[in-house]
């Protein structure tokens, strides 16, 4: 009998509640913030400036991009250890996982370049010529297409991810920094720093259906810079980080308004989900630390101090 | 017992009555924080919210950052119009008829205190509520853990006046009170600005915002308001109740003759 409740208990009791890894870019750090105590429960060492940051499938292995360092790290999440470097290309900032778990496609900022590298044989398989400063890179659900945005060329680049050619190009507002395909695959939206807009484009014809402007009473245009965001499961809400505005933006997806702005950390950069949805995570680039949104009533709940220049955010349940 | 609570009844009453009656000295009363809520702190938006300061736990707008010392700034006044009432009961002799009565003197002065307090109380909630009908919203919890505060402030500002009152000799020296008291206190607190911004500016000016009262009545009620008790403030503000309570109560003793004198 005993043996048997000690069994249900650990059955029932989660060992790890879920977790939020922010990258420190600053500090070459992963800071992991307990979800339900919204707590700093471990700070990591990482390479050199930790930027883009996601999991495998399974949550068993964590990819860092040690811009720096020149390389795509993995690192165990239970032990924190790096595993092994993945070649990655020149300055790698951001990159997305292709739904197949096993190819990373990379940004390779300084090179113009997008590499994509197998995980499993730890090499590039390809690398395809893209605008100059690529950035933001986004999958479609199906696997299909791959976007990388270039920050200088002010596109967004559809490449098909069967025979990694360009198959189309759509001009942006200036400074393209995060692209993002909605669940359904019917939407990109990609979002344009210095521009100060999201343009939503519809996949299967590629045209721009939206653009959306933003405005903050009190807060200068230019500082109004959308870098990254998320949507809501239910594709019905969409949360934009304004940057140096230091607010992120509600916007409601069918309508393209934006219905509320949220006061947060200064130079707000990119952001994370809790496993429910409940709660938001934003990464505050100059006042270094994460600020906590309720996503039902919209307003920020706390702000965690992490390391300096927070940049990526990934959640693991 | 009974007798006593029957005075503490009948002064509220009047108090009530007084406050009733005086339906523009309601509005007055809510207009002014709410001129500095909606003007003031409108055009200062961007001034704050670049540091967190307990209670906050995270990035606040001016708005959100003025609310407490805009309640505090209502006790403030109705501490003082009391005290102006305190003036006028005493020139017109209601005061004499008050201060006859067989209870003692204290309890006298303590239910005048609690009346003046009650009514206070309740004009802060009123604009607590326009507050959060605008978009500025507490914790619902802390709009209960509050209560205590703003009650305890109110005594505290309520015995300031009833001190006061005991010194002032005629009605027309109340406008000095309104440039001598009301005005420094309410500049030289945390009402408008956060300790550490003022210590930028001067060290000095700091310390003696520090040390005002109703700086700890405001960061008493700040942190009720967010359901956290700051034992400092609450020291200061019980200690400054004290203080004013004694002082207004010797400035009562008619053995010092001050009514006798008066009358």
């Amino acid at each position: 009998m005993k043996h048997l409740i000690l069994a249900a208990s650990v059955l029932a009791g989660p060992a790890f509640g879920a977790e939020i890894w922010v990258t420190n870019e600053k500090d070459d750090t992963i800071s992991v913030i307990d979800v339900d105590t919204l707590e700093v429960t471990r700070t990591i060492p990482t390479g050199e400036r930790p930027r883009g940051i996601t999991f495998s499938k399974d949550y068993s292995k964590v990819y860092i991009c040690a811009s720096d360092s020149n390389a795509v790290q993995v690192m165990d999440p239970v032990s924190g250890e790096i595993l092994y470097d993945l070649p990655s290309g020149a300055d790698p900032e951001q990159f997305v996982l292709h739904p197949d778990d096993r190819h990373l496609w990379i940004a390779n900022e300084d090179d113009a370049v997008t590499t994509v590298v197998d995980t499993v044989e730890r090499k590039v398989v390809a690398q395809i010529d893209v605008g100059i400063e690529p950035e933001g890179m986004a999958v479609s659900p199906d696997g299909k297409i791959v976007i990388t945005t270039s920050e200088t060329t002010n596109m967004a680049h559809w490449i098909d991810t069967s025979t990694l050619q360009i198959v189309a190009n759509s001009l942006v507002d200036a400074r393209p920094r995060h692209a993002e395909f909605t669940e359904d695959n019917k939407r990109l939206w990609v979002s344009s720093e210095i521009g100060g807009t999201v343009a939503v484009f519809d996949t299967a014809t590629k045209a721009e259906l939206a653009k959306i402007h933003f405005a903050i009473t009190g807060v200068n245009d230019d500082l109004i810079q959308p870098v990254g965001f998320e949507f809501t499961p239910d594709m019905k809400t969409a949360f934009v980080a304004l940057g140096p505005a230091n607010h992120v933006a509600v916007i409601n997806m069918d309508t393209y308004e934006v219905e509320d702005y949220i006061l947060v950390g200064r130079r707000v950069w990119h952001m994370a989900f809790s496993p429910d949805h409940s709660k938001l995570f934003t990464t505050n680039g100059v006042s270094g630390d994460v600020t906590v949104i309720d996503v039902a009533s919209r307003e920020p709940i706390k702000s965690i101090k992490v390391g300096r220049f927070p940049w990526g955010a990934a959640m693991r349940p | 017992m009974r007798p006593a609570l029957t005075a503490l009844l009948a002064i509220l009453h009047r108090e009530a009555l007084r406050f009733l009656g005086q339906r523009g000295r309601f509005i007055a009363a809510l207009v002014r924080p709410l001129v500095w809520l909606f003007v003031f702190a409108a055009g200062f938006r961007a001034a704050l919210g670049l540091s967190i300061i307990p209670p906050y736990q995270t990035y606040i707008p001016y708005e959100t950052y003025i609310v407490p010392g805009l309640c505090g700034m209502i006790l403030l006044f109705n501490g003082m119009q009391s005290s102006l009432s305190l003036v006028y009961d005493r020139e017109m002799g209601s005061m004499r008829l008050l201060l006859t009565s067989p209870l003692p003197r204290w309890w006298l002065l303590a239910s005048k205190l609690m009346a003046g307090a009650a009514i206070s109380v309740l004009q802060a909630y009123a604009f607590l509520a326009i507050a959060a009908l605008y978009g500025i919203r507490a914790p619902a919890m802390g709009y209960l853990t509050v209560l205590p505060a703003l009650f305890l402030s109110g005594l505290m500002l309520g015995a300031l006046g009833l001190m006061l009152s005991s010194f002032i000799r005629q009605l027309e020296n109340f406008a000095g009170v309104m440039n001598f008291v009301i005005f420094p206190m309410f500049f030289l607190s945390s009402a408008l600005y956060p300790l550490w911004k003022m210590a930028e500016a001067s060290p000095l000016l700091h310390d003696i915002c520090a040390a005002n009262p109703f700086t700890h009545a405001v960061e008493l009620i700040r942190f009720a308001l967010y359901g956290q008790l700051e034992p400092m403030a609450l020291l200061w503000v019980l200690l400054a109740l004290a203080i004013f309570g004694t002082v207004a109560l010797w400035g009562y003793d008619p053995a010092r003759g001050t009514l006798t004198r008066k009358g």
